[in-house]
């Protein structure tokens, strides 16, 4: 063997090679409904990944599944390489083994909703250090001035004293991105992040979203968003009916729709 | 015009009994009414919880034993859980100091009467309590729960950061009203010995015959309780709904 080639077994090894995310036949009944047929995904660091599909592919339902917010009937999940471990509950169901690890797991992956889910009882400056000082054990005044910072990066730094139902949609979404960022996650989850939006508030949510890809951050986003899948993802993903339809680089899908399935999906849209 | 002088002897009398000492017995009832009350409450708060707790369970076992409980105290007179807490819990008392020879076999140990009466006003006002709270945590916002989740809160962090403020807030409309309930039921409690304001007015009116004089004094003190705590508790609404409540 040479030199050159256990060089490039020993990078392929790495951490830094180690996958994001990766998801292993994931599958999951709502009763008799299956809503994932086995689906597979790999997200390394620096990937965003777009995932398209209608209503009712299972595509909130993955992303739901990789932290555990759904529980998966089978398959596997991996983050940074740790296996989520499961076990079989006395009724057969399979379940988390180890909630701690769970926990700490989800503390990686920051999720942003639909429909925002801040907590509305708090500030916006106290959603943001409510988990970091609580969950990551930071210090308060650490995480005071971080979310200071973030609130300013997206653009709402006047309404940090401002409990969330005071504000609009896109103050919210905007607002809940950077309760996601404040805890340094290594990977962010959006699920359908501009859905529940006024249209003319989406642009505000995608530019903040458009600059996290930039810098380079991990990012499964599910969306309807074609110019957002298009345009800022490096990798776009097609659920169809529960399964993984195709994938690939989003100038490729969009220019030559691999699938008659996805060819039509994106028809649909440009109507 | 002898209407007139005569209620004024009316008033005259009223004011020599009061100043006579019942006045201040009067405002000692107050006083026992008051700590019956917040006591009571308390426990039915801790109670309430538990219940609420159970009803909202996975485990059908908790959720019949939460809907037991209240269906039992909600539909039962209160006085007889007072009875029943007082006089039973006097038989109970004795029965087992009797039987390990903490007392002679013809002495009777008696239930505190303060105890026996909170224990009974507290497991009533926690079947109303528990009805409050769940419905309050059913209010809260799903999703609001789910991020907690999703931000790897764990259980009790949940409960602490989300749960126990937003039932909280919730809550208060539906406790001003068991307050006031509770308040009520206090004054059943005179039937232990407490000398709350019931016991007290009781007193007064057989010791003096002047039933009318006393009862309508009673009952515009129980009037004041009650109506006071009525601007409090939407103080306390206002203020723990105020992220709801457009700021100024």
């Amino acid at each position: 063997m040479s030199a050159n080639v256990a060089a490039a077994a020993q990078a392929a090894s790495s951490p830094d090679d180690k996958a994001a995310i990766s998801v292993k036949n994931l599958r999951k009944c709502f009763g008799d409904h299956e809503v994932l047929k086995g689906i597979s995904l790999e997200a390394h660091k620096g990937d965003v990944i777009s995932i398209l599909g209608s209503s009712g592919s299972g595509k909130s339902t993955m992303l739901r599944c990789i932290n555990l917010l759904e529980t998966p009937d089978s398959g596997e999940v991996r983050v940074d390489g740790e296996l989520i471990k499961m076990k079989q509950s006395r009724d057969g169901r399979q379940m988390p083994a180890d909630i701690r690890q769970v926990e700490r797991i989800r503390a990686n992956l920051a999720m942003v909703f639909q429909s925002f889910n801040l907590w509305s009882h708090m500030t916006v400056l106290e959603n943001l250090v409510a988990a970091p000082t609580h969950v990551l054990k930071r210090p308060r005044a650490e995480c005071l001035e971080q979310a200071e910072a973030l609130l300013k990066r997206v653009g709402i730094w006047e309404r940090r004293n401002y409990y969330p139902p005071h504000m609009s949609g896109g103050q919210q979404q905007r607002a809940a991105i950077a309760r996601a960022l404040a805890m340094n996650p290594k990977v962010m989850l959006f699920d359908e992040p501009t859905s529940a939006l006024d249209p003319e508030l989406v642009g505000e949510v995608l530019r903040v979203m458009r600059s996290l890809a930039e810098e380079g951050r991990t990012m499964l986003v599910v969306t309807h968003e074609m110019g957002f899948a298009r345009d800022v993802s490096s990798k776009v993903m097609f659920l169809h009916k529960g399964e993984v339809d195709s994938v690939g680089e989003p100038k490729d899908m969009f220019a030559r729709p691999p699938t008659p399935q996805f060819k039509q999906f994106i028809a649909n849209f440009n109507k | 015009m002898e209407f007139l002088s005569d209620l004024q002897a009316q008033f005259s009398t009223a004011y020599e009994l009061l100043a006579a000492g019942w006045g201040v017995q009067l405002l000692w009832g107050i006083a026992w009414t008051l700590a019956v009350t917040v006591v009571s409450m308390l426990i039915g708060a801790v109670l309430g919880s538990l219940v609420a707790a159970a009803k909202l369970s996975h485990r059908g076992g908790l959720r019949f034993i939460g809907e037991s409980y209240t269906t039992v105290f909600r539909g039962e007179p209160e006085l007889l859980v007072i009875y029943l807490f007082y006089y039973g819990g006097t038989q109970v008392l004795t029965g087992v100091a009797r039987s390990t020879g903490s007392i002679g076999s013809t002495d009777i140990l008696n239930m505190p009467s303060f105890l026996g009466g909170v224990l009974a006003v507290g497991i009533i006002s926690g079947a109303y309590q528990a009805e409050v709270f769940r419905g309050s945590f059913l209010a809260i916002h799903r999703g609001e729960l789910e991020a907690a989740r999703a931000y790897g809160m764990s259980a009790w962090l949940r409960f602490r950061l989300v749960i126990v403020p937003q039932v909280l807030r919730l809550a208060v409309p539906g406790l001003g009203n068991v307050w006031q309930l509770t308040i009520k039921d206090s004054a059943l409690i005179s039937v232990t010995g407490v000398a709350e304001l019931m016991l007290t007015a009781n007193k007064a009116a057989r010791s003096t015959h002047h039933s009318l004089l006393f009862y309508t004094v009673a009952g515009i003190l129980y009037l004041v309780m009650t109506s006071i705590s009525t601007p409090i508790f939407e103080k306390a609404e206002r203020y723990t709904s105020r992220s709801f409540t457009r700021p100024k």
